[in-house]
């Protein structure tokens, strides 16, 4: 092959076709090079300050003391498992957070469409004041003033807690109010302008027909809303599930919160963190993976 | 076609560059003469804890451990202000030392194996500067007095510390159940301590000490006789700069000699006239430690008379002691075994020879 500039089209479509996968394999096979040779690189100073890359200290006990969680875990379990308690306590306030949050905002948003003043203004106003305050801040107002500061809503959780017979701690309940409120008002935002995407002739038409307020929205316009709402959803679902990492602020033990201290114990940062990007990929694609299904069936159905 | 992509392969030798730049072995200059070069030290502190590191109400840095930070620049810069200072969760400090966000690490960080050893932190620790123990603050009225009458409480801590293990390995080997509730900030901690969210906080008995002097009512909340765990405080650098760390050390001996030999901020001026041409130019030891004769100094690739720069500039050992933790000041605790071994207490400077 000759490398002066080519004439569009002298080549056949095959040819440049196949000329194009060789292409982009060799690209592939530079930035795979790449990356060897900085992990080689990695690999090479580390182990000439003499740390090479190891997981064995995952099997050895962790000897650190974790608050309750839903998962059995004494001190001389071994950091895996310590890894595996963090997961679960943040995947807890994940999940429940995703529920919480997604009712939060669908309410939030609806009610911009209210005929009700007060509550379209009231709608607004959570929109600007949840967005507009940092993630953390809410988790400390949340922990500090409402739960620390009134004692009321510190024993309330605590009898509801012992009522449930579950380990529910006013650490994780400030963290799973602070993330709702937070994530909530974004999600309030999509809803809204899905809803916004729905022609007005739909609301007429309904009204024409009789439907009251609440029915025309949650059986005409809020399924039709739903395939603008979706992917927005998508990227606020992994929001929350990035910015639960804030948890130690509050002083509940996620999984992040449980890296950090390892890594302070054992020293293996690069493998500590290595293991807690793995899993936030694992975690974020999985969200990205059930909403795409999710997406694809109201496509085909909606 | 093609030529828009091999107009995309121009990124291809950015990559290249990059990869050999990260590869290059870096032939490795000491800190020491890195510091030297640049007229400024990068010190870590934590610069949240009263009597160690905390900001004076005109904004500078002020403690035990800000006063290190001087007496080193002081000895390798000859300006005791020319110091960086990085505040540093405990999270943070070792990482920020080994990618050399700082050059010093004096923020009472505990001395131990997995720290020092290669396969740990990788730490290099200069001397001791304050022999502490890991303690419990409780409130006067519970009337908790052992640990024992602290079963099934919850203690708050501070996450990424020595506390939260040796607390478990204490009570664990005496059999008492207790609730754990780790914070990434000192104050966060003493928060959730203040509002009664735990019965019982733990740190070492210091930081303990320091963060009662800054609550409402001091006087309310005890430490607890009961000592966990030995908590050697001490500077590090990190570790494969020997000259570096070196340096460090002797600084620090420095500043524990000149106590030893009553050589104070005061008097250092009339202790090298009177070894240079007065009453104790007999005295070869003296001389030598003051840089007056000798090559004691340059040896640590530092000026001859770095001691006298840094007793200069911040005090003798005892000095700086008594300056942020003396009995005149609202962190008070008693020097006990942060005396000088010549009153019966740890430190203890070996011969500059």
């Amino acid at each position: 092959m000759s490398l002066e500039p080519l004439a569009p089209g002298r080549l056949s479509g095959r040819r440049k076709r196949l000329l194009l996968i060789l292409l982009q394999v060799a690209i592939g096979l530079l930035v795979l090079g790449v990356i060897a040779l900085l992990l080689t690189n990695l690999q090479v100073n580390l182990l000439r300050r003499g740390l090479g890359l190891s997981f064995d200290w995952l099997g050895e006990p962790a000897r650190f003391p974790l608050s309750r969680g839903l998962l059995p875990y004494r001190t001389e379990d071994s950091y895996a498992w310590a890894f595996v308690v963090g997961l679960v306590n943040s995947l807890q306030v994940v999940v429940v957070g995703l529920v919480l949050a997604t009712i939060l905002g669908v309410v939030g948003g609806a009610a911009n469409f209210s005929s009700n003043w007060l509550l379209r203004q009231l709608a607004s106003l959570y929109v600007a004041v949840a967005r507009n305050v940092p993630p953390l801040l809410h988790l400390l107002f949340w922990y500090f003033v409402v739960f620390l500061g009134l004692p009321a809503a510190r024993s309330g959780v605590g009898a509801v807690a012992g009522l449930l017979r579950l380990p529910v701690s006013v650490e994780f309940v400030a963290l799973l109010i602070g993330l709702t409120v937070y994530t909530g008002a974004y999600i309030s935002e999509v809803v809204r302008g899905g809803i916004n995407s729905v022609p007005r002739g739909q609301w007429e038409a309904a009204r024409s027909l009789g439907f009251g307020e609440g029915r025309t929205l949650r059986l005409i316009i809020l399924p039709q809303a739903l395939r603008a709402i979706l992917p927005g959803l998508n990227s606020q679902y992994i929001n929350l599930a990035k910015n639960s990492t804030l948890a130690i602020a509050v002083g509940y033990s996620d999984l992040f919160s449980i890296v950090n201290t390892t890594f302070n114990q054992t020293g293996r940062s690069i493998e500590a963190f290595a293991l807690l990007v793995l899993v936030f990929v694992a975690v974020d694609l999985l969200i990205s993976g059930v909403m795409n299904i999710l997406n694809r069936l109201v496509l085909r159905h909606g | 076609m093609l030529a828009k992509s091999f107009k995309r392969f121009a990124i291809a030798p950015l990559l290249v560059a990059l990869a050999s730049c990260a590869t290059a072995p870096e032939e490795k200059v000491s800190l020491l003469e890195q510091v030297k070069s640049r007229g400024e030290l990068k010190c870590g502190i934590s610069g949240g804890l009263p009597g160690f590191s905390s900001l004076t109400p005109q904004g500078a840095y002020t403690g035990l451990d800000v006063d290190i930070c001087r007496a080193v620049a002081a000895a390798a810069l000859g300006d005791a202000d020319n110091v960086a200072y990085t505040p540093l969760t405990a999270a943070q400090r070792f990482t920020a030392l080994s990618s050399g966000e700082i050059d010093l690490l004096s923020r009472n960080t505990t001395q131990t194996l997995s720290r020092d050893a290669g396969g740990g932190n990788g730490l290099t620790f200069a001397p001791v500067v304050f022999y502490d123990g890991q303690g419990v603050l409780v409130r006067r009225d519970s009337g908790v007095t052992t640990l024992e009458d602290l079963a099934g409480e919850t203690f708050c801590s501070k996450a990424g510390t020595t506390t939260e293990r040796n607390l478990n390995d204490v009570m664990q080997a005496r059999g008492i159940p207790f609730e754990p509730l780790n914070f990434d900030q000192d104050q966060d901690r003493n928060q959730a301590y203040t509002e009664g969210r735990c019965a019982a906080m733990t740190a070492d008995r210091s930081s303990l000490n320091s963060a009662r002097s800054g609550f409402a009512a001091p006087d309310d909340h005890m430490i607890l006789d009961e000592v966990l765990s030995k908590e050697p405080l001490a500077p590090a650098t990190a570790d494969g700069d020997a000259r570096w760390g070196d340096a460090v050390r002797w600084v620090v001996y420095g500043l524990m000699a000149a106590e030893e030999l009553g050589i104070t901020q005061s008097n250092i001026d009339a202790r090298v006239a009177a070894a240079t041409d007065g009453e104790e130019q007999e005295n070869a030891a003296l001389r030598r430690f003051l840089g007056i004769e000798g090559d004691l100094g340059s040896k640590l690739g530092l000026p001859n008379d770095f001691v006298v720069q840094a007793v200069g500039a911040v005090g003798n050992y005892g000095e700086i002691y008594d300056r942020h933790l003396g009995p005149d000041t609202p962190t008070f605790i008693p020097r006990g075994l942060n005396a000088s071994f010549t009153e019966g207490g740890l430190h203890y400077a070996p011969p500059f020879n």
